[in-house]
């Protein structure tokens, strides 16, 4: 049964895939995406990853879809083909896929318990969280207790990434433009005293 | 989409819910799925569909964005003065060990609050980047 929602979400992922690529209109092209999203979302469902699940469903489908939606309302909606030719992208494409195959050969099959992952630290977590008294949910601990330093990280990356946006797309560039006409005019007033300055040496040097 | 009633009186509906699934994924991050990520994702979430429905003059009364602004900064003060607080304790930079008395107790505490801290960042962001799109737009 498993197996059978796996390969039906994963014909559909491959169908939503070429339509993206085949479709030139931006705004379907977002709406597909966000379909790509949720059927991910239950990739990740049927593989008991709950927790990332959740995050590809309210980011990728949600939030993204809203954002790019916003985007397409400052651009435009139409993407027009490049002159350039399509052949050196599909061949680096397809070397890329196929090399990317070929490294799936050597991968443990899928599911097995005693393979590297799940042999190195993993084990160590499940036993230091009963150790501990950790919550029940092992994500959590692992996220929020033992790599809670990793978590601060990137809480910083999403202050980063949200003061750049708002750096770029805020508009507070009329106090920079009011700071810059400033500036011209302290320019110019100092210019003048220069000229000022030189006006008794120059035209009199010129006129002798 | 002001005159639109179906999408007016779905959203009044569907509101409450959302806020309260975020926050159900907030507190019950130690015992299921979720966490402040997701939970701060589900929050803005709630005040962009909100702003989207009813525009964004009246979700800013809500969530001001001088408010939103300032929780940007915030979440990541919060979790980074939890590691403060744990290193006043006595223990390591964010171990929660000193927090309670017992164990289990303590670890909670420290996720909790921590959670918290993404939360508000989380939240802040998305809500931020909305309304600096919305703006722009004008």
């Amino acid at each position: 049964m498993e197996t059978f929602v796996i390969t039906v979400l994963l014909t559909l992922l491959a169908i939503v895939t070429v339509a993206i690529i085949r479709q030139r209109n931006m705004y379907s092209v977002v709406i597909l995406s966000s379909v790509y999203s949720f059927l991910m979302a239950s990739v990740m469902l049927v593989l008991d990853a709950v927790d990332v699940a959740m995050t590809e469903a309210s980011v990728g489908a949600g939030i993204s879809t809203v954002i790019l939606l916003a985007t397409l309302y400052l651009t435009g909606t139409r993407e027009y083909p490049t002159a350039r030719g399509t052949g050196i992208p599909l061949f680096v494409s397809v070397v890329v896929g196929a090399a990317l195959v070929w490294g799936t050969f050597e991968l443990p099959a899928f599911g097995l318990a005693d393979t590297v992952i799940h042999k190195h630290t993993a084990p160590l977590y499940i036993e230091m969280s009963q150790k501990h008294q950790m919550p029940p949910n092992i994500v959590t601990a692992v996220l929020a207790d033992f790599r809670s330093f990793d978590t601060m990280g990137e809480v910083t990356v999403i202050f980063t990434a949200g003061i750049g946006v708002l750096m770029l797309l805020s508009g507070r560039r009329r106090r920079d433009e009011v700071e810059v006409v400033k500036v011209t005019e302290s320019v110019e007033t100092f210019g003048d005293d220069v000229a000022d300055e030189n006006e008794p040496d120059g035209p009199n040097g010129s006129a002798a | 989409m002001k005159f639109d009633v179906i999408l007016r009186v779905g959203t009044k509906l569907i509101l409450p819910f959302v806020l309260l699934f975020a926050l159900y994924v907030q507190m019950h991050g130690d015992y299921g799925p979720g966490g402040g990520f997701q939970a701060g994702v589900i929050a803005a979430g709630m005040i962009i569909l909100y702003a989207i429905i009813f525009g964004v003059r009246r979700a800013k009364e809500i969530a001001p964005q001088r408010v939103v602004e300032i929780m940007i900064p915030l979440g990541v003060l919060i979790y980074a003065g939890t590691g403060v607080v744990s290193m006043f304790l006595g223990s390591n930079f964010l171990d929660y060990s000193h927090f309670a008395h017992d164990q289990l107790h303590a670890h909670e505490w420290g996720i909790f609050i921590v959670e918290l801290g993404v939360l508000v960042t989380v939240a802040g962001t998305m809500t931020a980047m909305f309304y600096a799109f919305s703006e722009r737009g004008r």
